[in-house]
């Protein structure tokens, strides 16, 4: 098992300069949670609007896996229809299970993600970032500024 | 092996075939103990040995192998029980070990004898397991729990001690040794300040017993539980030492076959100490196989053995600190045993564990079932290493080296 399996270029890259790490002032929505496992703690704030997702933004501390899941997801969704996003979080989610082989174009970044599957106790930080945006969306965390565990 | 000062590690480790391991293309080294011990060639063999000869169910078969199974699980309780200093054997009640052990406690003493409005004063540096079956005891008893605080160097904080023991203390529930910090407690002081409120005392042995001699009755401890896999005995074996009287005025927890002396349609009666907690078929290979861990202890010798943890845990605590590891927990290793917790630089304890194991070291990330201390010290996990008989310094080396290029991985 050769440690560039699991952490690609891309991963450290977005782990060592995280995009869109930062406080959204008014987001729409904010839902923050944690993985007691391990420690990871991922708060996703968005804005919406007609059932786009504008901007995305994470605030969190964690291990590379989950802050550079954060980091790449707020970048491939920021822009999306709603939909679109959560159908590639589904994707995404199929990647880690190793059951979606990812399109590339599709999944850009993401595809660094892929080798988390062989580490199984590992893919609940890849997912965090995922859930937290799922939830802020779904209304789950919705009201500004809940902050849930 | 006969009782040295000093540890034979090359010698034992020849005992302990998984050390012959090869990991992601480097020799195993195994700093995970805490969590569980590995197991000799003898403990290995003593179950192998059991199920090929000797199987059958104990306490039933009248039959020369119900026979043989009968005497080797009770010939296990008398030597396990005597490792711990009980010498009735009718005090030491076989479970699956450490956690179902302290529920055992909670529900069949717990719940028959607390009352709301009494309390159970435990720890912030306790498990989990002596943690959470009080909390359930306290849902159905209305009892309060409590809990002695932490200095900043991880030791108990007994300055209130006072008034956290007091009248209406019932139940102090106390770890030996801190999983998560190392940390010793000072349990002869403790037991007595509690005794001389009348609480009883319930000792979380689960990290003492596999590295120190002990007495249960010189402790004069009321309840102690501890588990045969950190003490390279198999999975689910252990059990509880408890005075004879709180055995005979505890209610079972499980009912079942074996257990029982008479069924009625409304009622049963039970079977004696220690039987009337043991329902159904037990564990008996496993409890065989620590019978023969404590064989192997005992010829090691138990000063050697706690010589040995602190005599690497020392040399691990200097070499850590050397390199600006934040290690948790007591520095003095005469203070404390061979689990130590740290932190180090920036890189998180989950991406140092898969760097590590890339080198073929074995360490432990994550909050150790010990929330409390990971809250206490603000930190949302650690990395564990932890040591036994078969750990040289050779692989703290390991270790150490094995930070440097993790940190050269994730410097920012």
């Amino acid at each position: 098992m050769a440690l560039d399996d699991i952490y690609k270029e891309t991963i450290l890259d977005h782990y060592k300069n995280p995009r869109n790490k930062r406080e959204l002032p008014g987001a729409v929505v904010t839902c923050t949670r944690n993985n007691p496992l391990c420690g990871d703690e991922i708060t996703v704030s968005a804005n919406l609007e007609d059932g786009n997702l504008l901007e995305v933004t994470f605030q969190g501390a964690g291990c590379s896996i989950s802050q550079s899941s954060a980091s790449m997801m707020t970048e491939s969704v920021g822009g999306k229809p709603i939909e679109d996003a959560m159908a590639l979080a589904a994707d995404v989610r199929g990647m880690l299970a190793g059951e979606v082989d990812p399109d590339e174009d599709a999944f850009g970044d993401l595809v660094a993600l892929k080798g988390v599957v062989k580490y199984p106790i590992r893919i609940k930080c890849a997912v965090l970032a995922w859930d937290v945006l799922q939830e802020a969306v779904s209304g789950g965390g919705a009201a500004r500024g809940a902050a849930a565990h | 092996m006969n009782g040295n000062e000093v540890l034979d590690v090359e010698r034992i480790r020849k005992d302990f075939p998984i050390l012959e391991r090869v990991i992601n293309g480097h020799p195993l080294v195994y700093l995970d103990s805490a969590a569980t011990s590995q197991k000799p060639r003898q403990v290995i063999d003593a179950v192998s040995d059991f199920y090929s000869h000797h199987n059958a169910n104990a306490h039933r078969g009248i039959y020369t192998l119900g026979e043989e199974s009968t005497e080797a699980f009770e010939g296990a309780r008398a030597k396990i029980a005597a490792f711990v200093g009980a010498t009735d054997p009718r005090t030491f009640v076989f479970t699956r070990g450490t956690t179902e052990s302290i529920n055992l406690v909670a529900q069949g003493w717990g719940r028959k004898f607390l009352k709301e409005g009494d309390e159970v004063l435990l720890t912030d540096m306790e498990h989990h397991s002596n943690i959470v079956p009080w909390q359930l005891t306290a849902q159905v008893t209305g009892a309060v729990l409590r809990y002695i605080p932490l200095t900043d160097d991880g030791q108990l904080d007994l300055s209130d001690l006072g008034s956290l023991l007091n009248e209406r203390t019932k139940v102090l529930g106390v770890s030996g040794m801190s999983n998560a910090l190392g940390t010793i407690t000072p349990l002869g002081h403790l037991i007595e300040a509690a005794h001389a409120v009348g609480a009883v005392v319930v000792v979380d042995a689960a990290q003492l017993v596999p590295h120190h001699r002990i007495s249960v009755l010189e402790l004069d401890c009321d309840f102690l539980a501890f588990s045969g896999h950190k003490m390279l005995g198999p999975t689910a074996s252990g059990g509880l030492y408890a005075k004879a009287e709180h055995l005979e005025a505890m209610d079972p927890m499980f009912g079942g076959g074996e257990m029982i002396h008479e069924v009625f349609h409304d009622h049963s009666t039970w079977k004696a100490i220690p039987h009337k907690f043991e329902a159904g078929t037990m564990q008996i290979a496993q409890q065989v196989g620590l019978g023969a861990a404590v064989d192997y202890l005992e010829a090691l010798g138990m000063d050697a053995v706690r010589a040995h943890e602190e005599e690497i845990t020392r040399y691990a605590l200097d070499r850590l600190l050397s390199v600006d590891a934040t290690v948790y927990g007591p520095k003095d290793a005469a203070a404390r045993g061979g689990a130590v917790s740290f932190w180090y630089r920036d890189v998180h304890p989950h991406d140092l564990a898969t760097v590590l194991d890339a080198e073929g070291v074995a360490i432990r990330a994550g909050h150790h079932c010990a929330q409390l201390v990971m809250r206490r010290f603000d930190t949302p996990a650690t990395a564990r290493a932890s040591f036994y008989v078969y750990n040289t310094r050779d692989e703290v080396d390991v270790l150490v080296e094995a930070l440097a290029k993790a940190e050269r991985f994730f410097a920012h």
